[in-house]
């Protein structure tokens, strides 16, 4: 058991965990302002496919991450505008829509990789990472989660950036009307659809950005099914957090924990199977949530297309 | 009639029976039906012109290899046997407006009972009797494995989308658990349970190749579909969907119509795995996931929980991915593609009914 405890085993394991939060982080940002505007976005897992196929494609082609970063974001933007058009604009069912996407990226993604790069399977090199000075040198910690790639960085501020979008700008207000009472929102003058469509493709922006993200950083290269319900992880973390981006942060890196234990485990040779710890954070959070389940405090209008004079 | 096209989260409509057609009705129903899948069928011919294949050879195949070859409707209709199953147990989730989202965790683990189970009841008791026991083994095992979700929903009102998302997780995971660890057959190198031999599955119906389980998924669907519409335990649950306050104040008892409602989602899930071991795959390899949950939910939403609407998508589901993997093979086409025409016929399908309701308001109007 020495191994398991010794600096560099535990640095590593809490890098891998940062690695695996990431992704999970910017799905759960995207999907809880959706969430927040109205709309159960369950294209997510389908933008974050197109984030990071577009996203490793980006990369691969212009040699820049960051070029590739801004690939994934159009990547998911362009699903997200589908999304925006049909459930937001003309009101169709957001789940049969969402899933429909789901399967569609999954299926497009998978072609398209196999007819460009499965008989190579290219691979970007390492990123160069940004180490932060002196907080760099701290013993575990400084490894662990301050030698990341910037985006990081970017991800984690924009966290509060989220929080203090919804609690002190005029946006983050018609987003919560949006969400609760899309009806008082038109009364005030300002349009649902437009305030919904902004969120449907700001979470498609993070999502798609998350993907790429997955594949860039995280994997190096892309492969089909690469999110492997990464989108899904982000819809639960969305509705844990109800509404609060810090939770979203919480809930991101506790995943990310288990994710990156399961990798750790294999490569400390301790023959647990993989499923067993892959059961982990699902069991944690389904615990937390017999012990202190409250209900629930979605926003009113969660999946209802606004129809203005409706019943 | 009238067609409610924006069906909210909520909305499972009472009216259920109302839609007895006359027959222009039902030739317009068609139309609306066939029109939006030839659109949908040459925008997916456009992807694979793209990525330089002969959409004609891939339709011929998938049309000769799913629909009109004797051994391709036949498997056809061996697939409809598990889709009919889960497309009846959400019927009466998403009537009763649950979101039972846990399918294929369900599925998975009413599989690996039935899996686990058949081979060891057929060495002690008739093949019959063997086959029901795995049968009911498998529902039980899903029906317990929705209690968190149902009781947690119930009495703490706990979102279900979060919880039977999170249980189809674990249920994935806790499924290769047991093939693995538990179920293991030692007789092979490949992690799977014990097959279970082919003369002691459900047998086939007459002469073909198809499994009797399609009887008994039609069976299930039908009784579904009319417990749904026909019976009181039909309407408490629909009310319960449409508008559980009222429901309360009806006097309905919510919690346990919830748990009921998870229990025969699930049950049926469960079902749907069992059926497609004991009568089609004879064991469950490891890391098996057919993950045929999630285009069923699509199918069951466009078929407006109806019965025999849902009867007709998952056929069409079932035409589309048996005749996708023999063209697949053939047009060295991989077998994603079938993903991508399922769901732009989803797409086109939902549109064509929004623009149904849209024309048939502005005549009324």
């Amino acid at each position: 058991m020495t191994g398991l405890l010794s600096e560099v085993f535990l640095s590593a394991l809490l890098f891998g965990a940062v690695t695996a939060a990431i992704p999970l982080l910017l799905a759960g940002l995207g999907e809880q302002m959706s969430e927040k505007a109205g709309v159960l976005n369950i294209g997510i897992e389908g933008m974050m496919l197109a984030g990071a196929y577009l996203g490793f494609v980006g990369a691969f082609y212009s040699g820049s991450l960051w070029l590739g970063f801004l690939t994934g974001v159009a990547g998911g933007m362009a699903v997200a505008l589908v999304m925006a058009l049909l459930c937001v604009r003309i009101g169709l069912n957001q789940i049969v829509i969402g899933i429909a996407l789901t399967l569609g990226l999954e299926g497009l993604t998978a072609l398209l990789h196999h007819f460009q790069f499965s008989r190579s399977y290219p691979r970007l090199p390492a990123p160069n990472p940004t180490v932060i000075p002196t907080l760099a040198d701290i013993p575990v910690i400084g490894p662990a989660f301050f030698k990341h790639h910037l985006i990081v960085y970017l991800a984690v501020a924009l966290v509060f950036a989220m929080r203090y979008l919804y609690r002190r700008t005029q946006l983050g207000l018609n987003l919560q009307a949006a969400g609760d009472k899309p009806a008082a929102l038109d009364v005030a003058g300002i349009d649902v659809v437009k305030t919904r469509t902004i969120a449907v493709l700001s979470t498609g922006a993070l999502a798609g950005l998350g993907g790429a993200y997955l594949a860039n950083v995280g994997a190096g290269l892309f492969i089909p099914f690469i999110t492997n319900g990464a989108g899904f992880l982000g819809i639960v973390l969305a509705m844990l957090a109800r509404g609060r981006p810090v939770w979203v942060l919480f809930g991101a890196l506790l995943f990310g924990v288990c994710l990156s234990l399961t990798t750790a485990m294999q490569v400390a040779g301790i023959n647990i199977p993989t499923d067993v710890i892959q059961m982990l954070p699902f069991l944690a959070v389904m615990i937390m949530l017999v012990l202190f389940g409250r209900r629930a405090s979605l926003p009113a209008a969660l999946g209802i297309p606004y129809e203005r004079g409706a019943r | 009639m009238s067609i409610d096209t924006a069906p909210s989260a909520g909305a499972t409509a009472l009216d259920a029976t109302s839609n007895v057609g006359t027959r222009r009705d039902m030739l317009r129903r068609l139309m609306m039906t066939v029109g939006p899948i030839l659109v949908a069928l040459v925008l997916a011919g456009c992807i694979l012109l793209v990525v330089g294949v002969d959409p004609l050879a891939y339709y011929g195949y998938v049309l000769e290899k799913g629909l009109l070859s004797p051994l391709g409707i036949q498997q056809t209709l061996t697939r409809m046997a598990p889709l009919l199953f889960l497309a009846a147990g959400l019927i009466v989730a998403f009537r009763a407006g649950m979101w039972n989202l846990g399918g294929d965790g369900q599925f998975l683990l009413g599989a690996v009972t039935a899996a686990a189970s058949a081979p060891f009841f057929v060495e002690i008791m008739p093949a019959w009797l063997a086959l029901f026991c795995a049968f009911l083994a498998a529902t039980l095992v899903a029906m317990i494995w929705s209690l968190v979700p149902a009781l947690l929903r119930a009495y703490q009102g706990v979102n279900e989308i979060i919880t039977t998302l999170m249980m189809t997780f674990l249920g994935t995971s806790l499924a290769n658990v047991l093939v693995k660890l538990v179920f293991r057959d030692p007789g092979t190198t490949v992690p799977q349970t014990r097959t279970l031999p082919v003369e002691d599955r459900l047998p086939r119906l007459f002469d073909t190749t198809i499994t009797s389980g399609l009887v008994l998924g039609l069976a299930a669907i039908i009784i579904v579909h009319l417990v749904m519409t026909r019976t009181a335990f039909g309407l408490k649950l629909r009310v319960v969907g449409a508008n559980p306050r009222a429901a309360v104040h009806a006097g309905l008892g919510v919690p346990g119509l919830t748990i009921a409602v998870f229990a025969i989602s699930a049950g049926l899930a469960g079902l749907a795995g069992a059926v497609d071991i004991i009568g089609v795959q004879g064991n469950v390899r490891a890391d098996w996931n057919p993950a045929y949950g999630l285009a069923v939910i699509p199918a069951v939403f466009l078929a407006r929980m109806n019965g025999f609407a849902a009867i007709g998508f998952v056929f069409l589901l079932s035409v589309l991915s048996i005749g996708g993997e023999s063209a697949a093979r053939r047009l060295g086409v991989p077998n994603h593609f079938t993903l991508v025409l399922v769901s732009i016929v989803l797409i086109v399908l939902a549109l064509a009914e929004y623009v149904d309701h849209r024309y048939n308001q502005s005549r009324k109007a």
